[in-house]
């Protein structure tokens, strides 16, 4: 039944553009676990060693305790946290009326949602500057849990409004009948039904929080309240010729996102299709 | 659900519902939070920037502050050259970033919709790249960009491709497209999820209809397969268009928009006048201009595709 032509064909045009791009995807993930993994003066050698010999965690260690990892680690942790609780709490409502209530000026409210999407940062930064310093919020990861959320929650209701799609209405009318109020059939029929879509959408703006970098960087100006992206910046800056400690930083600022990306790679196709936003 | 019966006293005795229960009341409530964020933190500062490109406002130069009328925009149009060239790379960079994520997103997403083992395995391995910030993509390839001990100039060495260390990311001739290369390498995942959701769509009938007539790998892709994702491919151009043009993150920390300016796009330069300069007037004046032009861009665009008019 499978020919040699078959064969052929499916290792040309299947198996081998399916290794080369893998190969380029990758890559990099592939040279910055080795650099980190290496001391500075192997790392500088030539010609170049593709594998750690011997390997050290050594950069990990410096990152860690010396260079303010730690710190960097436990700002990006809460600002994400705080943010994915608020994030997901207000998405399950606005999601739910989305998806069942008729509203007057529902389209409205879609295209305002719509357009956050466009609007970036870059210009948002200088006039939240001054928001933010007459609120008394510059340096503060309040102003980081504000924005976030606020950029943040348009996509993940629209997400949220697929989940909660998908559960049957009876169930609500059912507990309505059994004398439950609208918001009781809400959080006692729909929430827990809603869990898979729960955690898609906290791990969805887990990623998205954990990976902002210009208002932190516009915001947040000592030190001890940077988040990851800011701390590797900084250290680009300072210990410019240290590869392995650059290298150790990123796989820790790495780590959280790419264990919530294989968590939620199941709803990516879906989520993203039904949003459509964000990249 | 108007049958059910309603269990709060004051619902049953004035045949009226109390709030809590009214279906426009609970709406107006769950988008509360939403729509008041949007407004105060996105909307606002929209405005706040339109206002603030007719002012002089420089946290350098406080003593200028005031109104400007059009003195910005003058400014902008006639006699900045930086505004004049950072157009010309923003072009390139959105064209280039847009259409080779595009196509080898679509490559992927192909080869995806294929039944092969470990799939799922291969899945994941194709899409990381999506959950990796634009500060880390700088970081992790600014290492293999190193002129003396990066791997990119060990490689096209080995192969006698180059003949020396070339310094990708301080050479004129090179450093724009090494840039590129990055974004593109995050950016395929973004266009395979959205093609590869549409893909799976198509139902196998189709496909088997066409074999019966004979019909080529090609024909069945240009005449079956393009018309399906065409709706996908203009939203996500679209979006990642409008996504391309603002996004600095790896710029700025793979170049910070050097050397000599050849990386500085709009959008840079705006985030460079904001922040470096503290130029706030001026800056604000910048976005208003990047923020007309991508949205005339965006007009445009859904007007020539005709998206949404289609069957």
């Amino acid at each position: 039944m499978k020919t040699k032509s078959y064969w052929l064909k499916r290792i040309f045009l299947l198996y081998l553009p399916l290794v080369l791009i893998m190969i380029f995807i990758l890559f990099p993930l592939y040279w910055t676990v080795r650099t980190s993994l290496m001391y500075e003066g192997d790392i500088v050698t030539l010609p170049i060693i593709y594998l750690p010999n011997p390997a050290t965690f050594v950069n990990f260690v410096t990152a860690w305790d010396a260079v303010g990892f730690d710190m960097y680690f436990r700002n990006s942790l809460f600002v994400a946290m705080v943010s994915v609780v608020i994030i997901t709490f207000f998405s399950i409502f606005t999601g739910y009326a989305l998806s069942r209530f008729k509203f007057k000026g529902k389209n409205v409210f879609m295209f305002m949602m719509l357009t956050t999407q466009f609007l970036p940062a870059a210009m948002l930064i200088i006039p939240l500057f001054l928001i933010f310093g007459n609120m008394q919020l510059l340096d503060n990861h309040l102003s980081l849990i504000i924005i976030n959320t606020t950029m943040q929650l348009s996509f993940n209701s629209i997400l949220m409004r697929g989940f909660v799609s998908g559960i049957p209405i009876e169930l609500e009318e059912a507990a309505s009948i059994d004398g439950c109020s609208k918001i009781g059939a809400i959080f006692y029929t729909v929430i827990p039904l809603l869990l898979p879509g729960l955690v898609a959408t906290a791990a969805f703006s887990f990623v998205g929080v954990w990976n902002e970098f210009l208002f932190a960087f516009m915001f947040m100006t000592s030190r001890t309240n940077f988040t990851l992206p800011i701390g590797l910046r900084m250290v680009i800056g300072e210990y410019v010729a240290n590869h392995g400690l650059l290298a150790a930083g990123s796989i820790i600022a790495l780590v959280p996102a790419l264990l919530m990306f294989v968590y939620l790679q199941k709803h990516l196709v879906s989520g993203l299709a039904a949003g459509s936003v964000k990249g | 659900m108007d049958k059910s019966i309603k269990p709060s006293a004051t619902s049953r005795k004035s045949g009226k519902k109390s709030l809590l229960e009214r279906e426009d009341f609970l709406a107006y409530l769950f988008i509360a939070p939403p729509v008041l964020l949007i407004t105060i933190f996105l909307f606002y500062p929209v405005a706040n920037v339109f206002y603030h490109g007719f002012q002089h406002h420089n946290l350098m130069r406080p003593w200028v502050d005031g109104f400007a009328g059009f003195d910005n925009f003058v400014n902008i149009f006639t006699n900045d050259n930086v505004f004049r060239s950072s157009l010309v790379i923003s072009l390139q960079w959105v064209v280039a970033q847009v259409s080779l994520q595009l196509i080898f997103g679509m490559i992927v997403a192909l080869l995806l919709n294929n039944a092969f083992r470990l799939r799922g395995l291969v899945r994941t391995i194709m899409f990381y790249p999506w959950a990796i910030s634009g500060v880390l993509t700088a970081m992790m390839w600014n290492m293999m960009y190193q002129q003396h001990v990066g791997v990119i100039n060990a490689i096209l060495l080995d192969f006698g491709i180059i003949e020396s260390h070339i310094a990708w990311l301080a050479n004129p001739d090179f450093v724009l497209g090494s840039v590129i290369i990055a974004g593109v390498w995050r950016g395929i995942p973004f266009f395979a999820i959205m093609i590869l959701a549409r893909l799976q769509t198509i139902s196998a009938d189709i496909y088997e209809a066409s074999d019966v007539d004979g019909a080529s790998s090609i024909q069945k892709f240009v005449h079956i397969t393009l018309p399906h994702l065409k709706e996908s491919i203009v939203l996500a151009t679209l979006l990642r268009t409008v996504w391309e043009f603002n996004a600095v993150d790896l710029i700025m920390n793979l170049t910070n928009g050097g050397p000599a300016r050849l990386t500085t796009t709009l959008t840079m330069y705006i985030v460079n006048t904001a922040v470096t300069d503290q130029n706030f007037g001026y800056g604000s004046a910048l976005a208003t201009v990047s923020f007309i032009i991508l949205l005339l861009f965006a007009i445009i665009y859904l007007k020539a595709s005709k998206f949404g008019q289609e069957e």
